[in-house]
Formats: C-alpha cells, sequence, structure tokens
C-alpha cells in the first residue's frame, strides 16, 4: 500500500503504524463512566466498506494520519492529519 | 559426448559458435549459447526428463515456458542444488548439471512406478477414506510412507552460498513482457519522455516473435523486433529489465518482481547477488505477459513426445531443434497448422494432421498435400504407444474407424489461454469469453490494462495496436504529450479460428489433465460424483492445480470436465483463482540482504567501543547489544563476574551505560498538565530541578511503562521510558497528543540518540563525579539531593545533564552528554573514579542490583499487570483523571486474591531459584486449580549469599512468611521458597540518600 | 457409506463408480431447530456435535460459498495445545484430545500427525517466558518439554547457529502439537454431519437476522428465508459483519493474515518451527510443501490478501532461521480474515440477543480449536450453559476485567 502523508507525500505503507478506529471519542474526565470507558476501549463497528482510522508516521513525520480506505479493496480515498481533522465524529 | 542429432544445420537464435557442456543424470551433452536446458536436451535427442508425481510415470518436455509441468529438475548440486527448476526456462551455461527427480533408484528404473499397477485405488483424494485403522499406525507407519513418496526435488537443505538484494524502483509506465504487445507499449510511452520500466521474464525480449516465422511491414519480424529495440535501448527514461519476472501485483500500484542476476551462470559474478528482488511503484502498468496453450485430455497424452503445438514451433524457429522426426499433429484450430507448416519447412517430415474440426476447407487440404501430411478431419487421438518415448498413435477418424500411425512427436494445440494471472492478483475474477473460448481479463485492478494476447487479443497486428494505443494512454496519464503516433505496423495475415475439445472420450487409458498432480479425467468424474463440484473443492479434492506450475496447463481442462459432468457451462462452474506469485519464487530472492547477523539492524550503545576494550560480552536487547558483564582474567563463569560487579558497586563505585533508554523531550505550556494525563501519579507539583518516578498505564488499565521524569524548566520535561518501549512510547505520546488532546500546548521529540547516558553508582559516586563535573557546580548531598535534576557541565565546559536517580538503591547518578562525546565521558569517569576502584558492570549485575531493591522491570512489565499487582497501588491518583484509571478498577482487577507482587527467598539457602516457576501449595497437588502465581524474575545475590526471586502469587504481601513450592518441571526444579518482601538490601533507603 | 481400505478397494475394481457424494444437497426447509451460519470448520464442527452428542439434528449449516471456504482452508495447519493462561488451555487441551480420537469419530482420514510443535526462544527473558508456559500446561495435564540449545540442534541441525543475530538458546516442546489437514477437517465434520441428517446449505449467504420483540427468528438468506428456534454464529472472520444484523457491536476487528507454500519437495523438515525473534513458523505437508507463516499486516481489512511487506518480513524470518531455504521457492501466498479479538483469545457465548449464540474472535488460532470449538458451542446451543472448558470465553469479560490475553498486548487487535 501507499499512503499519501500530507507533510511527507506519497509513501509506503511500511513507513506506518497502524492503530485502528479514527472516530472512537475518549470519555475524557472523572465524570466518565467504566461503562463509556469500556465501550471505547473494546467495542468497534469493524465495518466491511469504507473505515476512517489512525496511522502513524513513524518513519516520517511522526504525525498521526486519519486515512479513509475500503477495508474490502485497501483503496485510499482521503488522507489528512489527526491533530486538524476537519471530520469525522471527533472533529 | 553425444551429438545434437536433432539439432537442425542452420536457424534459430542459438549461437552455434558458442558449444556449451552440461550434464543431465551424469551424462554429458553438447548445447549451443541462448538455449535453454530443455531445448539442449531435445538437440540431443532425450526425451525422456521426468517422472510424475504420484504414478511416477515417464514424461517429457511439454512446454518451452513458464507453464512447464513435467520437465522439472534439480539444477546444480550441494549447496547451490535448486529442485524442481523447469528445464524450459533455464537458460543454458557451460558447466551446467542437472538430474531428474523424484525417481528411484534411476529415471529409466524408476521402483515407484509400480505405483501405477495399484494406481485404481490411489483415486483422488484415496488418502482420506483409509489409513484411518490402527489410529497410531498414522505416524509410526502410512504418513512417513506417503512423505517419503510424495514431494518433488530435493532441497540442498545447505546454507545457500549465494547473495540476494532488495531493490525499489519508481516509474509512470512499467510494462510486463517484452513482446509484440509491450514492446509497442514501452515504445509509445517511451517515446513520449514517460519513465518506462519493460520487464520480460526470458532472457532475449521479442516474446512469441522469437518463436515464430511473421512479417511485420513486410519484413521478418526480427528485423522489427531489431529496430524497436535499437529504440527502446536509446531513450534515456526506458529501463530495459530482461530475466525479470514481474510475480505479483499489490495495493496502489505496487508489483513485486524478481532479476535472475546470476542464474545464467555457473555461479553469480564477483559481488553480484545471484537474485535481486524488486518492488516497482507503477503509475501505470500494462499487462502484455502473452498467452499459455492449452493441451487436450486424451489417453496417453503424456507420454514423452507429446508437445504443444506452440512449443514445438519453438523449439524449431528459435532454438534450430527439431522435436520429433516424424510428427503428428492434434489441433482444434489453425493455429496448430503453422506448426506443421514450420516443422515440414525445417526438413522434419509431417506424417498426419489431426484436425478434430469437421469437414477441412480445401486450403486446409491443399496445405497438408503440400506438406505431405495425411488430414484427418474431424478426428481424435483416443490413444498413444510408448513408454519412455512416443511411439505412435492411435487415430480415430471422423467415420469413428481407428488406424495406428507411428511417429514420435504428437503436436497438440488447443488454443491458447490469456497470461491474465496479475489482473486476479487483487481478487478479480477473470470473464469467459464465448467467442474465444477462454477465460479473458475481468475487472481490473486499478492503474492496468492489458494488451495484446493476454486480453485475448490473438493476433499480431492486435498486440502491435494494443500495446501502441496504451502506452500512448500511459503516458497521457503522467502529463506527458504523446509523442507522435506512427502508424501501427502491418502484419501478414493469420489464422485462429478455434473449437476447442476438452476431452477425447469413449477411449480407455489415463487422460491427464494434470500432470504434475497426476490428475486424470476420471479424478475429476469421481469429485463430481462425491459432491465436490464447486472449483475449489475439485481442486483440493484431486489436487487439480495445486502443483508448481499451479494449474497453467490443467486448470481450464479441469473446469470443462466439470462443466461437462454437471451439465453446466464452463463460466457457470467457475473460474479459477490465480493467486501470487506468477511463478514461484527463491525465498531469498524476498529475503534480500536480511539473514545471518544482518537479519535485524544492529543499534550499538555510544561506549560500545570502550565496553569492548574492557572485553565486555554483549546481549541481544531488542536491536540493541548492551554490554552484559565485564570478565575478568581468570573469572571463568559469569556469575563469578557479576557478584564481584554487584559487590563493586555496593562497597565502592560503578559505571553503567544506560543510553539505551528512551528519552523524550516534552515542552509546552500544557506540558505537565500532559504528563497528568498520561502518568498515573502527579506532576504539576514537581519542582523544577527535581526528577520523579512515574508509572503509565495502557488505557485498558495494565501498566504499559515506567521511568523518571525530571522537570528541567516550568514547561520543559524530560521523560526517560525503558529501553523495550522507547519506541512505543513514543508513538503513544505523540497519539495522546495529536488525538486526544490536540489543544494542549506541547512539543515533543525523541532525544533517545542524542544523549549518551551512564549510570554512576556506589558509595564512592559522588567523589567520581567531582573530578568530572565542572567546579562551578555544587553536587553537595544539600545541593544536589536525591532526585535532584539539572544541566551541568563537565570537562570544562561540555554541556551535560546530571540526575540523581538510583536502579542500584545506591548513591547514584545518571550523567548525560551529547551522543558524540559518551565514549569521551566514560573514559573521563573510569579515570576519576580510579581511586575508589570504579568498577563497570553490565546488565546483568544491574538486574541483580534491581531485584535486591524489587524494583519492576521488564520481567514485571509484561502487559499483564496492573499497578497494584506490582504493589504501586498507591501511586494511582484519585484526584485526575489518567489514561487507564478506569479500566485499572474493574472488578476482577482489584479482586483480593488477583497474585501480587512479593518476593521470594529459598528455604534451603543453596537451593537456586528459576524464574518462570509456579507457586503451589505445599502438599497441594500439582493441578491448574492450585496454582497461585509465578515466579517473574531470579538473581543471586552476593549480598545475601543465596537466590532470591520477585514474583506474582495470590494474596501477596499479606503472606508474607508462607512457604509455598517453586513448580518448575520443565527444568525439574520443585523447590519449597518463603514468602518475603521484595526489597531484599537496605529496606529503608538509606544507601540513597548518602 | 463408510470408508476403509476394504471398501476403497472394492470400489477400485468397480472403477469408482459406487462411490455416493460426501454430502447432500437439500434445499432449504421453512424451519430447523438450530441454523449455523458459517460452513467453514467450526460451524461443521458444531453442527457434527450438535447432532452426535446432543442429538439435535434437525440443524442447517449455512454457508455463502462452498463448505470449508473460510480460514479452515486457509490456514497453516497447526494443531497445539500449549497456551499459557487457564482460561485457554484446558479448551486447548480438550480440542487436542478431539483431533487424537478425530478420524474414529468421523470415519474420514483428517490426517491428524502429531510430529512435535517447538517454539524456539533466543534470549533468558524468553526462555523463562516459555518455562512459565511449560509449566503452566504440565499443571493443565498437557505435554511440555522445554529444550536447550544441544537438545534444539540434535532435533533441528539445519537451523542457524553460529551465525545468527538472534542466536537460538532451546525451545518449548509440545510433542502431541503437529498438523492436520485442512481441508479433510472441514470435509469430515460435514459428511458425518449430512449422515446424521444435519442439511448443508452451500451458496446460502445469510442477508439479514429476523428479530421479533428483541429475539432473533430466523435469517434471510440468498435461498429465501429460514426459521429456526436458535441461530448460531460461526462466521470468524466476518463476525463483525453477521452480528451488525443483529445490531450487534463487537470487540473485534477484522483483519488480513497472509500463509505461504513452498514447491513440493522430499521431507526435509519433520515437526512444527516458530522462530522466537522474528514472526515465522514451519512445517511441511505430506506432499511435500513447507507450509509457513507470519505476523498479520495489521490493518482492518475484509480483502483475503495482503501486501508485500509482510511477505518479505516472512521471508527475511525464514532466512533468518534457516538459511538454507534461499533456494527453495516460494509457490503461492494467500490471506485470509481473521477475527482479531481484544485481548487476544475466542468468544463463544449467548448473546444480548436471545435466540443468537457467539462463535467468534479466533484470531490466528481457530484451526486448531475446530474440534473444541464446535463441542462446547454445541454443549452450549443444546443446554443454554458454557462448556467448562469454555467457560471463560464470556462476552463479559471486557467490562469485568477478566481478559484472557496471553501475550499481554492489550486491547489492541493487530497486537494479538
Amino acid at each position: 500500500m501507499r499512503i499519501t502523508c500530507p507533510h511527507c507525500g506519497a509513501r509506503d505503507a511500511q513507513e506506518f503504524t497502524y492503530l485502528g478506529a479514527a472516530d472512537l471519542k475518549r470519555p475524557d474526565g472523572m465524570a466518565a463512566t467504566e461503562a463509556a470507558m469500556t465501550d471505547y476501549v473494546y467495542q468497534r463497528e469493524n465495518p466491511a466498506g469504507t473505515h476512517r482510522e489512525l496511522w502513524y508516521h513513524g518513519a516520517g513525520c511522526h504525525a498521526w494520519l486519519v486515512v479513509t480506505r475500503d477495508t474490502r479493496n485497501h483503496a485510499i480515498a482521503a488522507v489528512e492529519a489527526a491533530k486538524s481533522r476537519k471530520t469525522g465524529a471527533a472533529a | 559426448m553425444s551429438g545434437q542429432s536433432f539439432r537442425l544445420v542452420s536457424g534459430g537464435l542459438v549461437d552455434r559458435d558458442r558449444a556449451l557442456n552440461f550434464s543431465f543424470d551424469g551424462k554429458p551433452y553438447r548445447g549451443f549459447a541462448g538455449d535453454t536446458l530443455a531445448s539442449a536436451l531435445l538437440a540431443n535427442g532425450v526425451r525422456l526428463v521426468g517422472r510424475s508425481f504420484k504414478y511416477h510415470r515417464p514424461r517429457g518436455v511439454l512446454s518451452a515456458g513458464p507453464e512447464e509441468p513435467n520437465a522439472l529438475v534439480e539444477l546444480r548440486s550441494g549447496a547451490r542444488r535448486e529442485p524442481n527448476t523447469r528445464a524450459t526456462v533455464t537458460e543454458l551455461f557451460d558447466g551446467l548439471d542437472a538430474a531428474s527427480q523424484n525417481r528411484w533408484p534411476s529415471l529409466v528404473f524408476d521402483l515407484l512406478s509400480l505405483n501405477g499397477l495399484v494406481s485404481p485405488a490411489l483415486v483422488a483424494g484415496f488418502y482420506y477414506k483409509t489409513f484411518m485403522w490402527p489410529a497410531a499406525f498414522w505416524e509410526k507407519l502410512y504418513e512417513p510412507l506417503i512423505r517419503r513418496a510424495a514431494g518433488l526435488g530435493r532441497a540442498a537443505g545447505l546454507e545457500d552460498p549465494d547473495h540476494y538484494e532488495k531493490a525499489f524502483a519508481f516509474c509512470d509506465l512499467l510494462v510486463i513482457g517484452g513482446g509484440p504487445a509491450g514492446l509497442a507499449a514501452a515504445l509509445a510511452a517511451g517515446r513520449s519522455g514517460a519513465r518506462v520500466i519493460l520487464c520480460d521474464e526470458d532472457f532475449c525480449l521479442g516474446g512469441r516473435l522469437l518463436a515464430e516465422k511473421r512479417e511485420i511491414d513486410g519484413k521478418p519480424a526480427a528485423e522489427w523486433l531489431a529496430a524497436t529495440l535499437a529504440e527502446l535501448e536509446n531513450l534515456p527514461e526506458v529501463r530495459i529489465m530482461s530475466r525479470t519476472t514481474v510475480f505479483g501485483l499489490y495495493d496502489h500500484g505496487i508489483y513485486g518482481a524478481v532479476e535472475r542476476v546470476g542464474d545464467h551462470l555457473p555461479e553469480p559474478a564477483p559481488h553480484q547477488p545471484r537474485q535481486r528482488g524488486w518492488r516497482i511503484h507503477a503509475r501505470r502498468a500494462i499487462l502484455a505477459a502473452g498467452a499459455l496453450e492449452r493441451p487436450i485430455v486424451f489417453p496417453g497424452n503424456d507420454v514423452p513426445g507429446v508437445m504443444l503445438a506452440g512449443a514445438a514451433r519453438t523449439y524449431v524457429n528459435r532454438y534450430g531443434v527439431l522435436p520429433g522426426r516424424e510428427t503428428v499433429l492434434f489441433t482444434a484450430g489453425d493455429d496448430g497448422w503453422a506448426t506443421a507448416r514450420d516443422i515440414a519447412a525445417a526438413g522434419g517430415k509431417v506424417a498426419a494432421i489431426v484436425d478434430a474440426r469437421g469437414e477441412a476447407d480445401p486450403a486446409r487440404k491443399a496445405l497438408a498435400d503440400k506438406l505431405g501430411a495425411r488430414l484427418f478431419a474431424g478426428g481424435v487421438i483416443e490413444g498413444t504407444r510408448g513408454g519412455r518415448q512416443l511411439d505412435g498413435v492411435t487415430i480415430r477418424d471422423a467415420s469413428g474407424a481407428t488406424m495406428a500411425l507411428a511417429c514420435d512427436l504428437l503436436a497438440v494445440s488447443n488454443g491458447w489461454n490469456p497470461t491474465l494471472h496479475l489482473t486476479s492478483h487483487q481478487n478479480g475474477k477473470a470473464v469467459w469469453d464465448e467467442a474465444l473460448q477462454c477465460f479473458v481479463p475481468g475487472t481490473l485492478p486499478a492503474g492496468l490494462a492489458v494488451a495484446g494476447s493476454a486480453a485475448g487479443h490473438f493476433t499480431l497486428g492486435q498486440a502491435l495496436e494494443d500495446g501502441a494505443r496504451l502506452g500512448g494512454e500511459a503516458a497521457a496519464e503522467a502529463g506527458l504529450k504523446p509523442a507522435a503516433a506512427g502508424p501501427v505496423p502491418m502484419t501478414d495475415p493469420e489464422a485462429t479460428a478455434l473449437q476447442p475439445i476438452w476431452r477425447v472420450k469413449g477411449a480407455k487409458g489415463k487422460a491427464f489433465v494434470d500432470y504434475q498432480n497426476d490428475v486424470t479425467d476420471k479424478d475429476v468424474e469421481l469429485a463430481a460424483r462425491e459432491g465436490f463440484r464447486p472449483v475449489e473443492h475439485l481442486k483440493r479434492y484431486t489436487t487439480l492445480g495445486m502443483a508448481t506450475d499451479q494449474g497453467k496447463t490443467s486448470n481450464l481442462s479441469g473446469l470443462a470436465i466439470m462443466a461437462e459432468q454437471t451439465g453446466k457451462t464452463i463460466p457457470q462452474t467457475g473460474t479459477t483463482t490465480f493467486r501470487p506469485p506468477y511463478t514461484p519464487v527463491a525465498i531469498g530472492a524476498l529475503a534480500g540482504h536480511h539473514r545471518g547477523k544482518e537479519f535485524r539492524p544492529v543499534r550499538l550503545a555510544p561506549t560500545h567501543d570502550w565496553s569492548k576494550e574492557q572485553g565486555a560480552v554483549f546481549v541481544e536487547a531488542g536491536q540493541w547489544l548492551r554490554a552484559q558483564y565485564y570478565p575478568k582474567p581468570g573469572e571463568n563463569d559469569w556469575l563469578t563476574t557479576v557478584n564481584r560487579e554487584v559487590q563493586a558497586v555496593r562497597a565502592g563505585v560503578g559505571l553503567c551505560d544506560v543510553s539505551t533508554l528512551g528519552k523524550i523531550d516534552i515542552q509546552g505550556a500544557d506540558a505537565a498538565e500532559f504528563l497528568e494525563r498520561v502518568y498515573i501519579n502527579g506532576w504539576k507539583a514537581l519542582p523544577v530541578g527535581k526528577a520523579r518516578y512515574g508509572l503509565m498505564l495502557r488505557e485498558d488499565g495494565f501498566v504499559m511503562d515506567d521511568g523518571t521524569t525530571s522537570r528541567l524548566g516550568d514547561s520543559h520535561f524530560l521523560m526517560t521510558t525503558t529501553t523495550a518501549n522507547a519506541g512505543k512510547v513514543m508513538q503513544h505520546l505523540e497519539f495522546c497528543h495529536q488525538v486526544l488532546w490536540p489543544e494542549l500546548d506541547i512539543r515533543m521529540v525523541s532525544v533517545s540518540e542524542q544523549w549518551a547516558q551512564v549510570a554512576v553508582a556506589g558509595p564512592r559516586a559522588r567523589e567520581t563525579l567531582r573530578a568530572v563535573v565542572d567546579p562551578a557546580h555544587d553536587i553537595s548531598n544539600e545541593a544536589f539531593p536525591y532526585l535532584a535534576a539539572r544541566a551541568v557541565t563537565v570537562g570544562g565546559g561540555i554541556p551535560a545533564r546530571l540526575f540523581r536517580i538510583s536502579f542500584s538503591g545506591e548513591l547514584a547518578y545518571e550523567l548525560a552528554v551529547a551522543a558524540d562525546h559518551g565514549d569521551a565521558m566514560m573514559r573521563a569517569l573510569m579515570r576519576a573514579g580510579q581511586p575508589f576502584g570504579i568498577t563497570p558492570y553490565g546488565t546483568e549485575a544491574l538486574g541483580v542490583m534491581r531485584i535486591e531493591k524489587g524494583h519492576v522491570a521488564g520481567n514485571e512489565l509484561n502487559g499483564q499487570t496492573t499497578p497494584r499487582d506490582l504493589g504501586l497501588g498507591k501511586m494511582m491518583s484519585a484526584k485526575k483523571d489518567y489514561l487507564g484509571r478506569l479500566m485499572a478498577g474493574r472488578q476482577a482487577l482489584i479482586e483480593k486474591d488477583r497474585p501480587s507482587f512479593v518476593g521470594f527467598r529459598p528455604v534451603d539457602p543453596t537451593q537456586r531459584l528459576r524464574a518462570g516457576a509456579h507457586f503451589i501449595g505445599i502438599g497441594k497437588a500439582d493441578i491448574m486449580e492450585n496454582d497461585e502465581g509465578y515466579m517473574t524474575s531470579v538473581a543471586y545475590s552476593p549480598h545475601l549469599n543465596h537466590w532470591m526471586g520477585l514474583g506474582l502469587i495470590k494474596g501477596g504481601a499479606a503472606r508474607i512468611g508462607e512457604r509455598v513450592r517453586a513448580y518448575d518441571p520443565v527444568r525439574n526444579g520443585d523447590i519449597v521458597v518463603e514468602i518475603c518482601s521484595p526489597v531484599f538490601v537496605d529496606p529503608e533507603g538509606a544507601r540513597l540518600h548518602g | 457409506m463408510r470408508y476403509s481400505a476394504f471398501s476403497l478397494l472394492a470400489q477400485a475394481f468397480r472403477g469408482h463408480k459406487g462411490w455416493t457424494p460426501a454430502w447432500r444437497d437439500p434445499e432449504p426447509k421453512a424451519e430447523y431447530d438450530v441454523i449455523i451460519i458459517g460452513g467453514g470448520g467450526h460451524g461443521l464442527a458444531t453442527a457434527h456435535y450438535l447432532a452426535s452428542r446432543h442429538d439435535i439434528t434437525n440443524v442447517a449449516v449455512l454457508e455463502k460459498g462452498y463448505l470449508g471456504s473460510g480460514n479452515v482452508g486457509r490456514n497453516t495447519t497447526i494443531i497445539r495445545s500449549n497456551y499459557l493462561l487457564p482460561g485457554n488451555t484446558p479448551f486447548y487441551e480438550l480440542s487436542m484430545k478431539l483431533w487424537e480420537g478425530l478420524e474414529q469419530d468421523l470415519n474420514y482420514n483428517a490426517m491428524v500427525s502429531q510430529r512435535g510443535v517447538i517454539n524456539l526462544y533466543h534470549s533468558d527473558a524468553q526462555r523463562d517466558a516459555f518455562a512459565r508456559r511449560g509449566n503452566a500446561m504440565r499443571l493443565a495435564g498437557v505435554d511440555s518439554e522445554l529444550l536447550g540449545q544441544e537438545q534444539v540442534r540434535a532435533m533441528l541441525p539445519y537451523l542457524d547457529y553460529d551465525n545468527a543475530r538472534f542466536p537460538v538458546q532451546g525451545g518449548l516442546l509440545q510433542r502431541r502439537g503437529g498438523s492436520a489437514r485442512h481441508d479433510a477437517v472441514a470435509w469430515g465434520y460435514a459428511r458425518a454431519a449430512d449422515s446424521r441428517g444435519v442439511d448443508m446449505l452451500q451458496n446460502c449467504e445469510v442477508t439479514g437476522i429476523t428479530m421479533v420483540g428483541g429475539r432473533a427468528v430466523g435469517v434471510e438468506t440468498s435461498r429465501g428465508p429460514i426459521r429456526a428456534k436458535k441461530i448460531a454464529m460461526a462466521v470468524a472472520g466476518n463476525s463483525g459483519r453477521v452480528a451488525a444484523m443483529a445490531g450487534l457491536r463487537l470487540p473485534i476487528e477484522t483483519h488480513v493474515l497472509q500463509a505461504f507454500v513452498s514447491e513440493g519437495l522430499k521431507p526435509l523438515i519433520d515437526t512444527v518451527v516458530t522462530f522466537g525473534a522474528g514472526h515465522f513458523y514451519i512445517s511441511q505437508s505430506d506432499k511435500g510443501g513447507l507450509v509457513f507463516g507470519g505476523d498479520i499486516d495489521g490493518y482492518n481489512s475484509y480483502a483475503q490478501r495482503g501486501n508485500l511487506p509482510v511477505i518479505e518480513d516472512v521471508m527475511e524470518s525464514a532466512m533468518a532461521l534457516w538459511p538454507g531455504l534461499g533456494r527453495v521457492r516460494m509457490l503461492r501466498h494467500w490471506g485470509g480474515v481473521m477475527d482479531m479479538s481484544m485481548d487476544g483469545s475466542p468468544i463463544i457465548d449467548t448473546t444480548p440477543v436471545d435466540g443468537l449464540y457467539l462463535n467468534s474472535g479466533w484470531c490466528y488460532g481457530g484451526f486448531k480449536a475446530t474440534p473444541a470449538s464446535g463441542f462446547c458451542f454445541a454443549h452450549l446451543i443444546a443446554t443454554g450453559e458454557p462448556h467448562p472448558v469454555a467457560a471463560a470465553y464470556r462476552l463479559d469479560r471486557f467490562a469485568t476485567g477478566r481478559l484472557i490475553d496471553e501475550k499481554g498486548a492489550g486491547a489492541q487487535p493487530n497486537l494479538h
């Protein structure tokens, strides 16, 4: 696979490390419940289709990226830096 | 030496001035440069080249290309022996030695051909139905017999003496196949200035042009080929890679290829690899891989001397070899006739042409007459004669009458299958073309186009046109202005009519569908009868298409026979999925140089050379090589050395490189807030100039890592991590910042490799440092107390950082300088410590002292422990949120009987403890239900003069003083231990503050 | 009909004309007592044990493709029970015992071959971790031996002992481990279940789960709707997709794992060997191919194919372990999709949806679990209670913290 890093350009996916779903929202703060945290830590949509996911450009700029990729054929539709993301549930 | 009695006196592309000596099964032969092993064997009249997998039937050369199922040999010998090598693609070199395989004692007399006698029982899947009784006999008797009989060639089993390398390339257009379509494509794109890579698996470019007598623009095709190659070689952005197989297509336009750099030589040239594995990133690619000819299934279709008609033509036209003196052609279409024509033109005799199609048209009749061949229109071959070599065939004519005819070559033509393998590597399904009677590429992977025969466009004219058009499109895609396209060259006419026959029915004898795995038409019928009808069941049950040729010549026949059995059409029956690689790839080529010591990079501490001088023994710690201990002359076992090192530290002063620890520089107004969230303990109150031990959790509540973090300024912290987790923690912190809390005003950078850091530990540590740290810096106990952390200078103004932290429990410091100064710092400290008997110590002594102090390390931070498990629950702040807080409090993780951290000592002090032992109550049975925990770390304490251990046990500290068994049956250990405090030395911590 | 050497010989004289289909090809009934979604190894084994151990035979196995088209036909065929944690070891040991009697139980030769599984270690810490595991195995009644370098060298003389980046120090051996012929396992279970009346419905893709009042009462399929009293999912790799039909989210991600086979070779390696300093395991099939694999690609995928970085990583480990493999050719590589669970261990449980049973999360260890998975799942479906050896495989363990995390990798599926 090739991932087009917004900072570094198109690079082999080997330069990146995968984490998982990008749009999980951490229940921050002392008021968060154990149930909500369990859901955040463990439950996944795991779609067969469009998946927004986090990749870390560890061999490059160290940016965490939100990659929109189809899990059925690996086609990548979009890549953006997580820190300045403009789309998605956590935006 | 045998003469090349089947070599034509002239013609072909072999270099008759360069004779090459080679041997097959120990017998010497001679061939020419430009030969393959197969063509050279055929030139010498060698027909029998192998034995089949199951029935050990004699087999000869079937094809002239990568699809070869029969002519597999063990090439070379000794450590360079390569089993299952296809003679048809093995370029001949002087001194080549090859041997037949899967036969015993010899190719001619193969005892396992007796399998043929019991072959009625050895049908598809027979082994699933028997060998079940008695059960114990499977491993002891049946299976060893089966294993010995199975398999093909023998691997060398010895270390491969050759080298391999990896290479990467980028291009606008990758052209796969250097036949007419590929050359036309490369030319069109190359003329536009596109970066083109043209790969061909053959050692000569030209594809079928090398094997056919064709004309382009009214001249022999060879002239067009020469001119095209000359122009391509002069185009600066075109790279031609022959002997290079593009074996697989991967995501986003990445192609795997293997270049055979030295396989055509006795040994690779000096400083050259044998093969090179390529990862080619191509914006666009054109698959111009041609087509593979199909055999016909009829009884006896495997006798040596039965050959694909196109291959026979190749041997005549390209290699100047007559593959038989007396030829019968069995064809289902026009293409086979070209073989009869070319053989006759080369002086061979064509005895008969059996064209399975009905009444022949007058032109064919006339041609048969001209060739002097008897024509059997509407006839079929229903049997062959001959054991190790074809003697003759039985022809059944259109009326049903049969007759025998002598011949030594049966050329078989049944149309061609597009070489579309790469189009299905990304799960693309081929589609059936009813008109062409073959599968053609279906949905194409992004960026890939298909040209020529590979697309089912079987004429030379179509190939040239496809190539030119698609090559031009690829250039335009790359943003280049297409070069003025000349007219597509004209070609001589060719006929491609075809009515394929999948098998000849109503005849007796074994008719092979898959030559290599000995799958017959009867096996396919059996699969149908037993319900193994889906194509994947057919393959898996009969092993059809699972051999080294991956069914290149057999898959379609198998499908067709299954279709016939089930009353369905071929496309209803299924398609076959071609999995990568297109042809088998040597494991070495994909591994490159990553073997032996170069398997993974080696990281060396800044003081590595110094440690080496000191005679250190090194140990792998992840990618690092760390000094494990420093034996002195006369110390014959590691424990003596380690004991000395530990005692030296506790009595005087010692030195240990700790540069491998991760170091992360964190700055920003929210730096303290950030640490609050990633560590379980508090950070906001940490004063500038102080260090603190920190513990961080994964979000699931288990410990991730620990280390000391120092506050170097209000908004400036330096975090240390364990060696093993340096990269992981950096990634984690970047995640926390960029993904969880992008609003925090912080920046961070790894400085692990920028600083060399040395622990100076022991009661004389301060005195030692005093001579190294510049006098301007007060490092007295009062001015620089325990956990002080400050910038200092050393050696007269060299910037350094000094931390008063201790892993050993002694008065200890860590001194850091720029990595380049690490070696000098080490030597300076050694000089400074000389009066105090300073002693370098390694990771073993470090481990002993940390166990003596009850500090947790990697064995305890194994991803399965929580802070509470490790006795560090008190560090968990109740006043703030931090990663892992909620999950660490889950019901099962706070249960009382969860194993927790304590120390252990052997009741008999002479006994040795071992990590990995489980704890079982004394007198309790050795069963899982009685398992109370396990020993995580052990060491011999020279301080206590006995072994000591750390571990996790149910009930933990509440059970101090109790005795349990340390159960270790895998090392024959079972000893009584007493549960004790994990701190074995200086429990009050007095030494720290000295 | 019964399979034996005698029946094979008898058929040989008749041109094998008398063999009958290994299983029927029935039309779906309107309703079954139990529907098993997924005609892979686990689903077929479940059907066999429901019929043979619980006398529940009004059962259909629904398979979207052909029987055995999932991971049972895509794995590296290793069987073993060398697990560390008490939640796992007894389960895998039950599986091993069922493997040991499988041929006789099924009247089908699945070529279960106990040629031994050896996990190599390359450091003191790894040795101690393996000792911990070996000891845990002994406590659970599983055979295990911790070998030193010389013992390993005697068994596996061809490995790189002298020039290795991470020298082999020894290994943990389970002699009863080994391999089995993967397709035959699926076929054997299918044939045995069919013989007791279970319907094998191929090309029958489940497209929806019919719910009435919060209860699952049937499925929509490509062959029409089918009602059922109980619906059991055994669709590892696709658990997320099917669970979503019942409105469930799972602690699972789907990942691709690649596997490899070499050209057929004369016997070269007699045991199953796993490298401890990289991701690599290897054995040799009865046909002669070296079967090997490595790590998952590491990203969510349903594509059943992977990419070159992992392929190269596997080959590098192969060469590092065994430099004699350089000239051996890789014949084929392929990918299967795995249910990677959040703690690396499976789930066999009821679900919040009444009537819906879940068997999932096998990560890349599903093949060896096939018999026990079917056995315990059948027990759960038949009795409503988890089988004692599978009692830890509950869905609520993520909430309670009763995780079964062998590797200690935490809630990140691609690290397990």
